[in-house]
């Protein structure tokens, strides 16, 4: 609880404070990487257990999922823009940038309710079969940490209206920024080992 | 299930408990209020987000469940002993073994050690508090809620009763419906929510927060099983709230997880939870390590020998422990290649382990011993610790393993590392760092009689188990009236006698020395010999912990300290210190997630949705609270540094 503070740097890092609470969510995102790699794998052991659901191959679709791929990849962008105008000091910058972040999260939360509940047209739900319980709780985990992520953002979006640019407020962007770009390289594996795989098997 | 027949009913002991706990519970809260004591207890303990009272509320519900566990244990043991008295039907001896083993481990082991890791390992490293002290509590409500809601499935609802290893396809819902299994899945999930979290924040405490010079490889070993701990707990707790999500779906959501419709695969459930399981084992023995370490260097009065590689053996312990996890199914028949490559990692584990017994014979030799209650625990750790290794490595044979799997031979193996390591550990860590606590220790000649009653006990108990497993009594088991098991039954049966007696004279030690043992006058308790920075602050500790945190640049920093008349509090040095205020968010915050998985337990779902949205409530009061503590001025410092110090 040192009280210091340095007189250079970034905000977010000039007390130590501020140093271990984005010490701490590092961690913290070790142990969520711990958490998807156990989806992940569960993922994979059940692949193929399709019983007598529809198999991946019949209902996967490139078209959304590339544009859901895409809203996801361009919301980390602009959250990084977002993060840049923050060390510049803009909090109209930040402000702006963010909510484009959203939006694009947004976005891809309404194609991926559109998917889930279009497969589930089909057929497919997460009590059909051990694969599409493991497809349903593995994506579902992610599109909920992107909706806990919007939840989140709205709230500093808030914050930093009222308090302007604090070591405190450029701390929680920097973080949630750590935990949007997180989300996305998660993305990306879903993508990849679920969908790709999934539409070539 | 309806609201109206979720009460046990039918059982005489269960009728029995449900009595004792109305009348404890009233006598409760008559105590509370004639001597007018809800304040106190709401202001000084259920909002604080001190470490040490923290650290004093883990370890008292810690004993409680020492307790609860103990009871379930003895009842097991009658039932053993005298199979043909009825004593215990099929159901309830399947019911009381599970809540034993998932008490024991998750709401005995743990929080005792995280407990003590609590009150010391600040101290240790000349820090004022954890790097996240409201997180810090959060843990420790998410614990107790946890807790309260997993011991009271016995009177409400029905106990789970598929093993503390909750096996599926028994343990889903097609085999056990209703909400005994429910239980058990909501109540390791709320308080392992609350591991993490003190994994983490112990994590970044132990690397931010160490005084001035201190490097990695000063540190106190005890604070060094913490910090290798918490890499495990990280690592380990997420698969198992993985593990425990998919069979809430399953159970309460209809997926296909582990079920045999489906397509399911009910062997996922199985290494999904070992490759928790396994390192939660590791999980509740270095700690008891780093504790076995210090105190027997401080009463051995030597360095502990080889402290580096006591570090490193630590840290390979820690790696292995996540690669040897079908050793607990070798019989499920994985194949040849695959059981020998995990025979092999297992048997390597003896390594480093038995490094470090050579490590504690080696300071041990040569020194002056002093024989205190810590101590004798200790010493009695080592050559018994030693049995449970051997058959340890005995198990982790794959093709005997075919032979002692499920027999009371892994029983004892496993009580040999968890009782005469982890209990053993606690009981010599609370007694060492009792003074540190409460300001008196405890009377020794009654701790050494809790001591042999214990150890005695102990092995009277579990050594005839070893042979009752390889005359093939198999565990979990409720008749066993085979003529050849019967005399060792009784023997073992005695002997958990023998503990429970142990563990009340320590209980009775705890009121024995409140009223009658000498207030500390020093801080430096056990006759000068600490040699580390918890010993250097004044007893008891000030909430702030140190006035002026000493600059450490070596091992057993307080040694040196002692010879050049430095302490915790230089006048000249002193500047006001910041602390965190106290706030009663944490236990609103888990009492309401509690509520919410009560709901789960019961599939009532509007309870679970009321709960968890006001969870999410707390979550955004906590997003918009701006409270970053207060300053306590240098004055307040001095007059508490000088009325402590006696100056
Ligand atoms: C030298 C080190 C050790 C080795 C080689 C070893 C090996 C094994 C093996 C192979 C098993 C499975 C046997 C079977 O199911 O047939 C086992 C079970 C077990 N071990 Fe160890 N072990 C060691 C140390 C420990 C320690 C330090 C602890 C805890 C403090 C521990 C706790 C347990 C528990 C709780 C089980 C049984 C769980 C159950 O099935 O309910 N072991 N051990
Ligand atoms: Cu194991």
């Amino acid at each position: 609880m040192a009280a210091e503070e340095l007189k250079t740097g970034p905000l977010e890092y000039r007390t130590q404070e501020g140093q271990m609470g984005i010490m701490g969510f590092w961690i913290f995102l070790g142990a969520e990487v711990v958490l998807f790699a156990t989806l992940f794998a569960t993922y994979a052991v059940l692949y193929g257990r399709t019983a007598d659901a529809p198999v991946p191959g019949e209902l996967f679709e490139p078209g959304i999922v590339l544009i859901m791929t895409f809203l996801l990849l361009t919301s980390s962008f602009t959250c990084g823009l977002a993060i840049h105008e923050m060390r510049r000091g803009s909090v109209k910058g930040l402000t702006i940038w963010m909510s484009i972040t959203l939006a694009l999260g947004l976005g891809f939360l309404g194609f991926e309710i559109y998917e889930f509940v279009h497969y589930a047209h089909l057929g497919a739900t997460m009590q059909s079969s051990a694969f599409w319980s493991a497809f349903f709780t593995l994506a579902g985990t992610h599109g909920l940490h992107v909706t806990l992520g919007i939840g989140w953002a709205i709230l500093l979006l808030i914050q930093i209206r009222k308090r302007g640019l604090t070591n405190v407020t450029s701390r929680k962007f920097f973080i949630i920024s750590l935990y949007w770009h997180f989300l996305d390289v998660i993305w990306i594996f879903i993508f990849t080992s679920v969908y790709l795989i999934g539409m070539v098997l | 299930m309806h609201i109206t027949d979720i009460l046990v009913t039918g059982e005489p002991i269960i009728y029995g408990a449900m009595v004792s706990m109305v009348l404890v519970g009233i006598a409760l809260l008559f105590l509370l209020t004639y001597f007018k004591k809800w304040g106190w207890l709401w202001r000084e303990w259920l909002t604080t987000v001190d470490h040490k009272k923290i650290g004093v509320m883990y370890i008292l519900s810690a004993l409680l469940m020492l307790f609860r566990g103990g009871v379930d244990a003895m009842m097991m043991r009658v039932q053993l002993a005298f199979p043909d008295l009825g004593f215990l039907n099929s159901q309830h001896y399947n019911e009381i073994f599970t809540t034993h083993g998932t008490i024991m481990i998750i709401f005995m082991a743990m929080p005792f050690l995280i407990g003590l890791m609590n009150i010391i390992v600040p101290l240790q490293i000349g820090a004022r508090d954890f790097a996240f002290p409201y997180l810090n509590a959060l843990s420790f409500w998410s614990f107790f809620f946890g807790m309260a809601l997993f011991n009271i499935s016995f009177v409400i609802g029905g106990a789970p009763d598929a093993g503390w290893t909750s096996y599926t396809p028994l343990s889903g819902a097609a085999m056990s419906p209703g909400p005994g299994q429910n239980f058990y899945l909501m109540g390791l999930q709320l308080s392992g929510i609350g591991t993490l979290a003190t994994g983490i924040n112990l994590m970044v405490t132990i690397l931010k927060m160490r005084a001035p010079g201190m490097k990695l490889f000063h540190m106190p070993i005890f604070t060094w099983s913490t910090l290798v701990t918490s890499f495990i707990i990280v690592f380990a707790f997420p698969i198992l709230t993985v593990a425990l999500a998919l069979l809430t779906l399953d159970r309460i959501f209809g997926s296909q997880f582990f079920t045999l419709t489906g397509e399911g695969m009910p062997m996922m459930w199985a290494n999904l939870f070992w490759m928790w399981g396994h390192p939660e084992v590791y999980i509740v023995i270095l700690p008891a390590f780093g504790i076995f370490s210090e105190v027997i260097a401080t009463f051995a009065k030597k360095r502990l020998f080889g402290y580096n590689v006591m570090v490193w053996s630590m840290i390979v312990i820690a790696l292995l422990s996540f690669l040897v996890w079908v050793h607990h199914f070798f019989t499920m028949g994985a194949g040849a290649f695959v059981n020998s490559i995990f025979s092999i990692s297992t048997m390597l584990i003896a390594v480093p382990t038995g490094v470090k017994i050579f490590n504690w014979l080696a300071t041990l030799y040569k020194s002056k011993i002093e024989f205190t209650v810590p101590m004798m625990w200790s010493l009695a750790f080592i050559p018994s610790f030693i049995l449970g290794g051997v058959t340890g490595v005995m198990l982790g044979m794959a093709a005997a393993d075919y032979q002692f799997h499920n027999s009371y031979f892994l029983i004892a193996h496993f009580h040999y590392v968890l009782i005469a390591g982890t209990v053993f550990a606690c009981f010599a860590g609370l007694t060492f760092w009792y003074p540190k606590m409460f300001g008196h220790k405890m009377n020794e000649r009654i701790g050494k009689w809790a001591f042999w009653l214990f150890f005695f006990g102990f092995h009277v108990c579990f050594f005839p188990q070893y042979f009752l497993g390889l005359d093939g009594m198999p565990r979990r088991l409720f008749i066993t009236n085979v003529a050849e098991w019967l005399p060792l039954n009784v023997i073992s049966t005695v002997g958990a006698f023998g503990m429970g007696l142990g563990f009340m004279v320590f209980v009775y030690n705890v009121y024995y020395s409140f009223r009658y043992s000498e207030r500390e006058t020093t801080g430096d308790s056990w006759n000068g010999n600490g040699r580390t920075l918890e010993w250097a602050t004044t007893t008891p500790v000030p909430y702030y912990n140190f006035a002026t945190v000493p600059y450490v640049d070596e091992i057993d920093p307080y040694l040196r300290m002692k010879e050049e008349g430095k302490t915790t509090y230089e006048e000249s040095e002193l500047k006001p210190i910041h602390m965190p205020s106290y706030t009663a968010q944490p236990i609103l915050f888990m009492a309401l997630l509690g509520l919410a998985s009560f709901g789960l337990v019961f599939e009532w779902m509007y309870v679970a949705i009321f709960g968890l949205i006001g969870g999410v409530i707390m979550m955004i009061v906590r997003s918009f609270d701006y409270d970053d503590g207060y300053y306590v001025p240098v004055d307040e410092i001095k007059r508490t540094e000088k009325k402590a110090r006696g100056l």
